[in-house]
C-alpha cells in the first residue's frame, strides 16, 4: 500500500520536475535559466562519473579529463568550420570514446587507489598539454566557441543571450533527456546488474565467467563518452573554453556533485548537480575562498552523510516504511 | 661531459631530498593508517609559506641569513598542530570508512588548506632574500653547485637516519610498527591507538612541512607547487613500494635521477615529465620494487 503510494510519488515528482524544466525560460528569471544550462551540462558529466563510481565502485580523479575533452571539441570543430551540432556531438562522442579507448585500457587494470591517481595523473598530463601547447590549443586564454547550429539552422541572426535562454535551451533539455534515458536503459540492463556484480564481489563474479577486465573497460569508455558530451554541451554556454576544465579541482566539482546528491541512486548525481550548480553560482559571487567552502563541505559530505541526500530520503523513507 | 653530470647529479640530489621528506610523510601515514594523504602537497605549500614568514621576521630581528637555517626548520616544526587539529577534528571519524571516502576527505583537506593558505598569504608568490646566495657556491669539477642544496641534501639524510633511528630504537616507533603490522593486537595490547594515530598523522604532516620549508630559500613560495610534489610523492611511493621507509628513500633517488636526466635532455617535457612518470611507474610496477624489503 505505502509502496504504491511512494511509486505514484516518485513518478509525481518526476513529472512536475518535467513541467518546471520545461516552462522554466517563462516562469523563471533569466539568470536561473542560464544557470539551468549548466545544469545539463554537469548532468550529464556526472552521470557518466557515477556510473564509473556508483555502479562499478571505481573512483576516477581524472575525470576532467572528458569533461574538457568535450569541451574543446566543440572548439576545435568549429574552428574547422563544423558548426552542426548534430556532428558536433557525433565527434565528441567518436573522440571520447577513442580516449577513453585508450587511457581505459591502462587504467582498469588497476584498482582502488592505484587507478585514482592514474586517472588523476592523466588528467593532469591533459592539462599540462592544455597549457603548454598553445598554439594549437590556445594555452591560458584557451579557445572561444561560436554559436552552434541546431538541426541544421543557423541562429545567427538571434542575439546569443535569447538563442541560448530559448533555442538552446530545449535542445541542450532534449539530448540531455535523450541520453539520459539511455543511460538508465544500460543501468537497468544485464550490463549494468553485471558491473555491479562486480563491484559488490569481484571474486565471485569471476568465478561465475564474468570478465572483469572487459566490463571495466567498457564502463570506463561509456563513463567518459557522457562525461565528455557533457562538456560539450556546457561548451557554447559557457562561451570560451580553457585548461581549467581539465583542472583537478573540475574532478572534484563533479565528485562533490555526486556525493552530495548520492551516488547510491541514479538520479543521487543529478540532484548534486542541481543544488551544486546553483550553490556554486552563488557562492562565487558572494564569496572569494568559495574553494575552502567547496572543501568543507566535501568533507561535511564525507564525514556526516556520505550517501549523499538522495541516501538520506532513502533512509527516511525505509524508516516509514517500517523496515530494517 | 662531467660538468653536466655532476650538475645533473647534483640537482637531482635536491630535488629528491625535497621528494623524499614529503613521500617520507605520506608514507609514514599510510603504513600505520592505511590513509592516502592526498593533502601531503598542501603541508608542503603551507610549509614553505611559513617558512618565508619565518626567515623574513628573523631577519628584520636581526639574525644573519646564514643562520636562517634554524627559522626554517622552526617554521616547518611549528606547523605541527595543523596535523593534529585536521587529525582529531577530521580524519577521525572516517577510519571505520571505505577508503574512497578517507581519500576523497583527504582531498577536501587539501582544498580547504588551499585556501586557507590564500588567506594568510596571497596569491602572488613569495621569495626570501639573500639566503640562498649567503652559502656560497662550490666548483666540483666545474660544475657550480650552490651550496645550499648540498645543506638541504644533508638535512634530508639527518631526518632520514633521526627517522629510521626513531623506528627501531625508541619505544614510540616501534608501537608505532607494531601499530602498522596489526593494529587489533597492539590495540588489544593495551596501546591507545587514537593517541597514535594522533601522533603518527602529525609525524607525516611535519615532515611535509619541514620539506617545503626547506626549499624555500630556492624557490619562491607558490600556491599550486603543492600538487606537483604530490605527484612525485606518489610515483616515488609507487616506485618504492606502498608501506617501506627504504623504498621511499630509493625511490626519491630514482625519480629525481630520473627527472634530471629528462629535463636535460628533452626540457619541452619539464611540465609533463611529474606525471609521465607516475603513469609509467603504475603501469610498469605498481607494486613497487621494494615491497618485500621491510
Amino acid at each position: 500500500m505505502i509502496l504504491r503510494s511512494l511509486m505514484k510519488g516518485k513518478i509525481l515528482v518526476g513529472i512536475m520536475a518535467g513541467l518546471i524544466l520545461l516552462f522554466l525560460p517563462r516562469i523563471a528569471t533569466e539568470h536561473i535559466t542560464f544557470v539551468m544550462l549548466g545544469v545539463f551540462g554537469f548532468t550529464l558529466a556526472v552521470l557518466g562519473f557515477n556510473f564509473l563510481f556508483g555502479y562499478l565502485g571505481l573512483l576516477s580523479l581524472g575525470h576532467s579529463l572528458f569533461f574538457s575533452l568535450g569541451a574543446y571539441t566543440v572548439a576545435f570543430s568549429m574552428r574547422q568550420s563544423i558548426f552542426s551540432m548534430e556532428l558536433i556531438i557525433l565527434i565528441t562522442i567518436l573522440v571520447s570514446g577513442l580516449v577513453a579507448i585508450l587511457i581505459g585500457a591502462i587504467c582498469v587494470r588497476y584498482t582502488q587507489i592505484h587507478f585514482s591517481i592514474l586517472t588523476f595523473a592523466f588528467a593532469m598530463l591533459f592539462y599540462s598539454f592544455l597549457i603548454k601547447f598553445y598554439f594549437v590549443t590556445g594555452g591560458d586564454d584557451g579557445l572561444r566557441v561560436l554559436t552552434p547550429h541546431l538541426v541544421g539552422t543557423n541562429f545567427a541572426d538571434v542575439p546569443k543571450m535569447q538563442f541560448l535562454l530559448r533555442e538552446y535551451y530545449y535542445y541542450t533539455l532534449t539530448v540531455t533527456g535523450l541520453t539520459t534515458w539511455v543511460l538508465w536503459r544500460i543501468v537497468k540492463s544485464p550490463f549494468g546488474l553485471t558491473i555491479r556484480a562486480i563491484r559488490n564481489n569481484q571474486v565471485k563474479s569471476e568465478y561465475l565467467g564474468i570478465s572483469i577486465w572487459k566490463y571495466r573497460w567498457a564502463t570506463f569508455i561509456i563513463s567518459g563518452i557522457y562525461t565528455a558530451l557533457g562538456g560539450a554541451l556546457m561548451a557554447p554556454v559557457i562561451g570560451n573554453v580553457d585548461p581549467s576544465l581539465a583542472h583537478w579541482f573540475q574532478s572534484g566539482s563533479l565528485i562533490l556533485m555526486t556525493l552530495l546528491g548520492g551516488f547510491a541512486q541514479f538520479v543521487g548525481p543529478v540532484l548534486g548537480a542541481l543544488i551544486f550548480t546553483y550553490l556554486q553560482d552563488f557562492l562565487m559571487s558572494a564569496l572569494h575562498y568559495w574553494r575552502f567552502v567547496f572543501g568543507a563541505l566535501l568533507a561535511f559530505v564525507v564525514i556526516v552523510a556520505p550517501e549523499g541526500i538522495m541516501g538520506a530520503i532513502d533512509s527516511f523513507l525505509k524508516k516509514i516504511k517500517g523496515g530494517v | 661531459m662531467i660538468t653536466d653530470i655532476v650538475g645533473l647529479l647534483a640537482g637531482a640530489l635536491f630535488y629528491s631530498a625535497t621528494v623524499f621528506l614529503v613521500a617520507a610523510g605520506l608514507q609514514v601515514i599510510y603504513g600505520v593508517q592505511r590513509v592516502v594523504n592526498l593533502a601531503c602537497g598542501s603541508f608542503f605549500v603551507l610549509g614553505a609559506y611559513m617558512g618565508t614568514t619565518f626567515v623574513t621576521v628573523s631577519q628584520n630581528l636581526g639574525l644573519p641569513p646564514i643562520l636562517s637555517l634554524i627559522p626554517l626548520i622552526a617554521a616547518g616544526l611549528s606547523l605541527f598542530f595543523v596535523g593534529l587539529i585536521i587529525e582529531t577534528c577530521l580524519l577521525r571519524f572516517v577510519y571505520k570508512q571505505d577508503v574512497h571516502f578517507q581519500f576523497l576527505l583527504t582531498y577536501a583537506i587539501a582544498l580547504m588548506l588551499d585556501d586557507a593558505i590564500k588567506y594568510f598569504w596571497g596569491s602572488s608568490p613569495r621569495v626570501v632574500q639573500k639566503v640562498y646566495t649567503v652559502y656560497g657556491q662550490i666548483d666540483i669539477f666545474g660544475a657550480t653547485i650552490p651550496n645550499y642544496n648540498i645543506v638541504v641534501v644533508i638535512c634530508s639524510c639527518v631526518i632520514a637516519i633521526l627517522i629510521g633511528y626513531m623506528f627501531t630504537r625508541t619505544r614510540f616507533g616501534i608501537i608505532v610498527r607494531a601499530a602498522a603490522e596489526n593494529p587489533d593486537i597492539t590495540n588489544a595490547l593495551g596501546v591507545n591507538m587514537k593517541v597514535v594515530f594522533a601522533k603518527v598523522f602529525t609525524l607525516g604532516t611535519v615532515l611535509g612541512t619541514l620539506g617545503g620549508a626547506l626549499v624555500i630559500p630556492s624557490r619562491a613560495a607558490m600556491p599550486d607547487m603543492g600538487w606537483e610534489l604530490m605527484m612525485m610523492s606518489f610515483a616515488v611511493i609507487t616506485i618504492g613500494g606502498l608501506g617501506t621507509m627504504r623504498g621511499a628513500f630509493f625511490g626519491s633517488l630514482l625519480v629525481g635521477i630520473v627527472r634530471s636526466i629528462t629535463i636535460f635532455v628533452v626540457p619541452q617535457l619539464e611540465l609533463l615529465i611529474i606525471y609521465l612518470i607516475v603513469i609509467a611507474v603504475l603501469v610498469i610496477r605498481p607494486q613497487g620494487l621494494f615491497l618485500n624489503a621491510d
